[in-house]
């Protein structure tokens, strides 16, 4: 019945020292998951922010103004234009 | 010694002491078990939410407010989180150069901050709201214990002022205020959820206790907006209203196809991204909201109608001598004195009399009805907030002088948004067709408002102002074709017209044989001299037609050759 009893106490004590590990585990892996998705977040915002810069980039006020100023491009006149026809071109 | 003979011991207590003692201490336990039982079993709600206060907190998971997209996919429209400091007072005990920092840091006064944190009974406050991801490190790096952070959303505008009036803005929470942000808020606005979670003493999340509610990503929303066609509208209409020293102008444009609007701009306008400096001028969207009186924009209408009832055909003559026409004491003048016009002439040189005494052969109830059809005296449907409706009074209570003045737009008010719908009954062969702010993927269906014989005959009558016998040669561009109507209206001022103040304006479409767009001008107050709508408007309708026209690939149908322009000073005159 004593040894029984001893066992019992053994297995017990296993138990509980798992319990912990195991909720110790549960809680570094929960920090760890935290972790991953805020870095997920951060991801997303940074998306949204090079979303963001690359249309203020690509502003056409701003691209018309270096095509104009820095490039000297222009619209070509209208006497040195041709239109192609694709039924034209096919004859 | 005999210690047990001790005569002390032999005292005997009488029993009931013992007794008594026994039934107090017995009695004390079971108080005690009773309170425990009632704190713990019966009531427990108090202590239980006393303690789950001390570790376990409700946390907002944020959502994204969708994104504006042009109709090719371009943002318009971004929100990117941005940093707010908040604490739990009960917790946050700042010593005094921590809080000296803080304040230093988020630029609030030292006073203020510790008064939000003496504010015990809450369980949350903010500290400062709003502050740029840099600065919320630093005060991160303060380590102040019961001191956070939380992300929060501002939205940016990358094109700034050049969409501001058609995109509004949102307020700090992120609800929109103005324009698309505020007429599809409800699609816009993302749906922030919540969990619950078990904080250790360190304020780090060391488990999930349940999810309340899942977050929801508002959705993305496609204009039917072309941003490279509204920056042209924009800077042309700028740089127009900046020329002429004008107040306002107002530029629309409109596919004739789908309805759908292509380009809404304003001048003045303001910059979304920093409204610290907003007037309430720049914040009218003029287009949309204002209405005002169009002039000969409206002589087309009156027309078509004559043309409808078969009262006179395009190539009748109307006696326009002696150049004035006088009803119940009032007089309409001409600018330009012809003796005769034909009815398509009367569009062409801007007719005034022409048009009145056209108008006088109709009934006063056709001509209301007419307006009606064309959406004038009604919202047009955008479901864009504030939109104006116009004015047409009840035809019960016209007077002969009020039906010949309205068959030349004055008496009766419009939006320049209404007037760009109402030509595309001519460029859709007489469908008036619904307008659309979203990018629309199946061409919707329009309402009949005239036989399409009679729509065509007012478009080559269109065509005839826009050519160098007309009012608006200007409004020529090489290798199109273009119909389109000058206006040009004497402003109202406290019931009467203002001799030196007019409203400018040019509607026109292009290319005839096939119109694609209708575009809209109006210049508000032009005060450097010029003010026909010949010579403000419709250059600048010409600008914009030709560059959208350019940027569609709409091919072209008129020979490329050099546009004629009248000789200086000899340009018909339209009448005001």
């Amino acid at each position: 019945m004593v040894r029984l009893n001893l066992v019992l106490l053994l297995v017990l004590a296993a138990c509980a020292l798992g319990l912990v590990t195991s909720q110790h585990q549960a809680r570094r892996f929960f920090g760890e998951l935290e972790q991953e998705q805020e870095r997920s977040r951060q991801l997303g915002v940074e998306y949204g922010q090079l979303q963001l810069e690359a249309s203020t980039w690509a502003v056409h006020a701003r691209v018309e103004r270096i095509a104009s100023r820095q490039l000297h491009m222009r619209v070509p006149e209208a006497k040195r234009l041709q239109i192609a026809r694709p039924q034209e071109a096919a004859k | 010694m005999n210690f047990a003979a001790s005569p002390v011991l032999e005292l005997t207590l009488p029993v009931w002491r013992s007794r008594f003692l026994l039934y107090v201490f017995v009695a004390g336990f079971a108080l005690l078990i009773g309170r425990a039982v009632y704190l713990q079993g019966l009531n427990n709600d108090f202590l239980q939410a006393k303690g789950e206060s001390r570790y376990s907190r409700v946390m907002e998971i944020p959502a994204n407010r969708g994104r504006i997209l042009d109709r090719n996919g371009e943002a318009l429209a971004i929100s990117t989180p941005v940093k707010s400091i908040w604490a739990i007072p009960g917790e946050a005990q700042p010593s005094r150069r921590q809080l000296a920092r803080l304040a230093s840091l988020l630029e609030v006064p030292q006073g203020e901050i510790e008064k939000r944190l003496a504010d015990t009974g809450r369980d949350f406050v903010f500290v400062k709201r709003q502050i740029s991801p840099e600065t919320a490190e630093r005060v991160a790096g303060l380590h102040i214990p019961g001191i956070f952070e939380s992300r929060e959303y501002r939205r940016y505008y990358p094109s700034g002022d050049v969409t501001a009036h058609v995109l509004g803005f949102t307020g700090a929470d992120d609800v929109g205020q103005e324009g698309v942000e505020l007429a599809f808020q409800d699609r816009l606005a993302g749906k922030p959820g919540s969990r619950r979670v078990i904080k250790d003493r360190l304020g780090q999340t060391v488990e999930d206790v349940e999810s309340i509610k899942a977050a929801q990503d508002g959705n993305d929303l496609t204009l039917a907006l072309d941003a490279r066609i509204q920056n042209l509208a924009f800077s042309q209409l700028k740089a127009a209203v900046v020329q002429n020293r004008a107040k306002a102008g107002g530029v629309v444009v409109l596919d004739v196809d789908t309805g759908e609007l292509l380009a809404l701009a304003n001048f003045p306008t303001y910059n979304p991204n920093n409204r610290s400096k907003l007037a309430g001028a720049q914040l009218r969207n003029r287009a949309m909201t204002d209405t005002f009186e169009p002039g000969s924009t409206l002589k087309p209408f009156t027309i078509a109608l004559a043309l409808e009832a078969g009262r006179v055909r395009p190539e009748s003559v109307i006696q326009t001598a002696p150049g004035t026409l006088s009803i119940g004491g009032a007089t309409i003048r001409d600018a330009h004195v012809e003796r005769s016009l034909t009815v398509a002439q009367v569009i062409q040189k801007s007719s005034n009399v022409g048009a009145a005494k056209i108008a006088l052969g109709l009934s006063p109830e056709s001509m209301w009805e007419m307006f009606r059809d064309v959406g004038f005296g009604s919202a047009p449907g955008l479901g864009f907030p504030g939109e104006a409706t116009g004015k047409v009074r009840p035809y019960r209570s016209w007077k002969p002088i009020e039906q010949a003045t309205m068959s030349y737009g004055h008496g009766i008010a419009v939006s320049l948004v209404q007037l760009a719908r109402a030509y595309s009954v001519f460029a859709r062969d007489g469908e008036l067709v619904p307008l659309s702010l979203v990018r629309v993927d199946t061409p919707p269906v329009g309402r009949r408002v005239m036989a399409p014989k009679t729509a065509l005959a007012v478009r080559a009558m269109l065509e005839m102002a826009v050519n160098r016998d007309g009012t608006a040669p200007r409004a020529q561009i090489m290798g199109y074709r273009v119909a389109g109507k000058t206006g040009t209206a004497h402003k109202e001022e406290n019931g009467a017209y203002a001799p030196d103040k007019y409203v400018s304006s040019f509607i026109g479409f292009a290319p005839a044989s096939h119109p694609r767009l209708v575009v809209a001008v109006m210049i508000d107050e032009p005060s450097a001299g010029r003010y026909y709508g010949g010579t403000v408007a419709a250059p600048v309708f010409a600008q914009i037609m030709a560059g959208a026209l350019r940027t569609l690939d709409v091919a072209p149908d008129a020979p490329m050759q050099p546009i004629e322009l009248p000789p200086e000073g000899q340009e018909v005159k339209e009448s005001v």
